[in-house]
């Protein structure tokens, strides 16, 4: 008894705070997405599966979870790659190591705000004084109107450029923190035995001993890229501009359950639902990898 | 090899400091030689009078969102770091029958991230009529699952000798915790919570669907609705953006050892 009531003067703030932040949310809005909820937060029309159906048909959403899969192909495989690179290199330097790691760390003092106006307004406004046209020019090519070209699709290396821009320090982070828990007798073992210091180790050694990391990076990397944005609100602009161009899942969600047609609590809350479960999903799958 | 190595170090951090040069030229350009044809590398004349400008513009509410920013971010700093730190506390430490119950109702909400739900979480807080108010923007962000289950995590690991000295001298659980744990745990706490501050100035997406009035606006949302608005004046954006990053980077000059712990907790753990 005594230890109740100390484990609930611990608990007990935050358990609340749970119940009613987090658990009452997921439970009203499971309701939510069987009723006609459009403007309003208790609904009386029961519309059963309709609206799960609905979006399951639905071509704006379905091409916002296959414009994640776009995304997460470009934005995953690079980020990794890069962020490895910069953490090998920066791991084995001694001169100035804390100099680059903290140059490359900075971007996340950014908001994803500030990476959109700089990218949208200065590297890639489209015009002739804009960075990325400047530097074409030097080159003697045409300028590119970078955020509104559909086709070829340029804005997608805007949207793929900033992003990297922003978390590559934060996963060479986690890379470096990777390498250094590397045993490095490791390392002089294979060298006794011969391996070259370059590739052969990095093959053989740190790639296999980086292997929780890497499994935690690209999950991490998966689910960040499944919640974009930020960076497709500020750089493209809002709903009037968005049928050409690629939406992802929350944007799509934005604009259904809170845009400026309607708010639709019914439909908002079966797409939550749904990509509740996707992420739950993936998140399911980290576990059982990390933990194996 | 080395020198190699060097060279790609330095090419990849020009590369990195770009938008940062950008941010601060533009700031401080006249509108003129932003928009000149023939790239300027920095302004002939630097226009401090920007910095009157933009505090002084009725238009741009940017000391207000400042300080709304600055409001939320500390609130929901310390609120996390007592509610979870506790929280983790008494998971780790406290025995009792339904620990277990509530730790899995813990860990199940760290499948489900509060992005995905803020559909949901925006008719709770509405109904309680907290749109556009303070309580809401700072109050829904503080239960975060994930940062109790870090504190339990490390508590578990917290060296049992020192609670044990405590308990002979005559210590409760609440006497240990605040007394001999948490003066000894600095530094997590520093790395959590520097994490929590950063987080919290630059989310976007919660404060963008809660402060609907411009009174409540935040210093994302701010310079979010000067960007995508039709006319702009561009050198005051900038300017503003520069404003808006100073305090981070004040906090990851000074902190730089709690976040790169703090990245490394929450990073894997995860």
């Amino acid at each position: 008894m005594r230890n109740g009531r100390a484990f609930w003067l611990f608990v007990g703030p935050f358990a609340i705070g749970l119940l009613v932040f987090v658990y009452v949310p997921i439970v009203w809005s499971l309701l939510l997405s069987f009723f006609d909820a459009r403007n309003t937060v208790t609904p009386t029309s029961f519309v059963g599966l309709r609206n799960y159906a609905d979006m399951l048909t639905d071509k704006p959403f379905l091409s916002s979870l296959g414009t994640f899969s776009v995304f997460a192909a470009f934005i995953v495989p690079l980020t990794f790659v890069l962020a490895l690179a910069l953490a090998l290199l920066v791991n084995q330097i001694s001169f100035m190591q804390a100099f680059f790691r903290s140059v490359f760390f900075l971007p996340t003092a950014c908001s994803y705000v500030v990476a959109s106006l700089v990218w949208k307004l200065s590297i890639f406004n489209g015009v002739r004084f804009g960075l990325a046209n400047t530097v074409l020019a030097w080159f003697g090519a045409e300028p590119i109107a970078w955020t509104v070209s559909t086709s070829p699709p340029w804005y997608w290396l805007v949207l793929v450029t900033l992003r990297l821009w922003l978390q590559l320090g934060f996963y060479m982070i986690l890379f470096i923190a990777g390498l250094q828990r590397i045993p490095h007798h490791l390392y002089e073992a294979a060298w006794i035995d011969g391996a070259s210091r370059g590739w052969q180790t990095l093959r053989h050694i740190t790639l296999p001993q980086l292997q929780t990391t890497s499994v935690a990076v690209v999950l991490l990397l998966l689910v960040a890229a499944y919640q974009a944005f930020d960076e497709f609100y500020n750089v493209l602009g809002t709903d009037r501009g968005y049928p050409p161009f690629a939406r992802p899942p929350l944007i799509y969600l934005y604009y259904t359950a809170l845009g400026s047609g309607g708010q639709d609590f019914g439909h908002g809350s079966a797409g939550a639902v749904i990509l509740t479960l996707l992420i739950a999903g993936v998140t399911l799958l980290q576990g059982r990898v990390i933990t194996r | 090899m080395k020198a190699v190595r060097y060279l790609a170090l330095s090419v990849a951090a020009v590369v990195f400091l770009i938008p940062f040069y950008l941010v601060l030229r533009n700031g401080l350009a006249s509108e003129q030689e932003i928009t000149a044809p023939s790239w300027t590398f920095w302004p002939r004349s630097i226009r401090w009078e920007n910095f009157a400008l933009l505090f002084s513009d009725p238009a741009v509410p940017l000391v207000r969102s400042m300080v709304n920013s600055l409001v939320v971010a500390v609130l929901q700093t310390v609120g996390q770091l007592l509610l979870c730190g506790l929280a983790g506390y008494g998971l780790a430490r406290i025995p009792y029958r339904y620990a277990n119950v509530v730790l899995y109702l813990v860990v199940a909400t760290l499948m489900i991230p509060a992005a995905v739900t803020f559909v949901p979480t925006f008719v709770v807080v509405s109904s309680l009529g907290w749109v556009s108010d303070l309580r809401g923007l700072v109050i829904p962000g503080l239960f975060s699952g994930f940062t109790t289950f870090l504190f339990r995590q490390y508590f578990l690991g917290f060296p049992r000798e020192l609670e044990e000295a405590a308990r002979i001298d005559g210590l409760g659980h609440w006497g240990t915790y605040w007394r001999i744990v948490v003066p000894n745990s600095r530094g997590f706490f520093a790395a959590l919570g520097v994490i929590a501050f950063v987080t919290s100035w630059n989310q976007f997406l919660w404060p963008l669907v809660i402060a609907q009035d411009q009174d409540a606006w935040t210093v994302q949302v701010a310079l979010s609705t000067f960007l995508t608005a039709q006319s702009i004046n561009v050198s005051q954006l900038f300017l503003a953006a520069a404003v808006s990053i100073a305090p981070l980077v004040v906090v990851f000059v000074g902190m730089q050892r709690f976040l790169v712990r703090g990245v490394t907790e929450t990073g894997i753990k995860g």
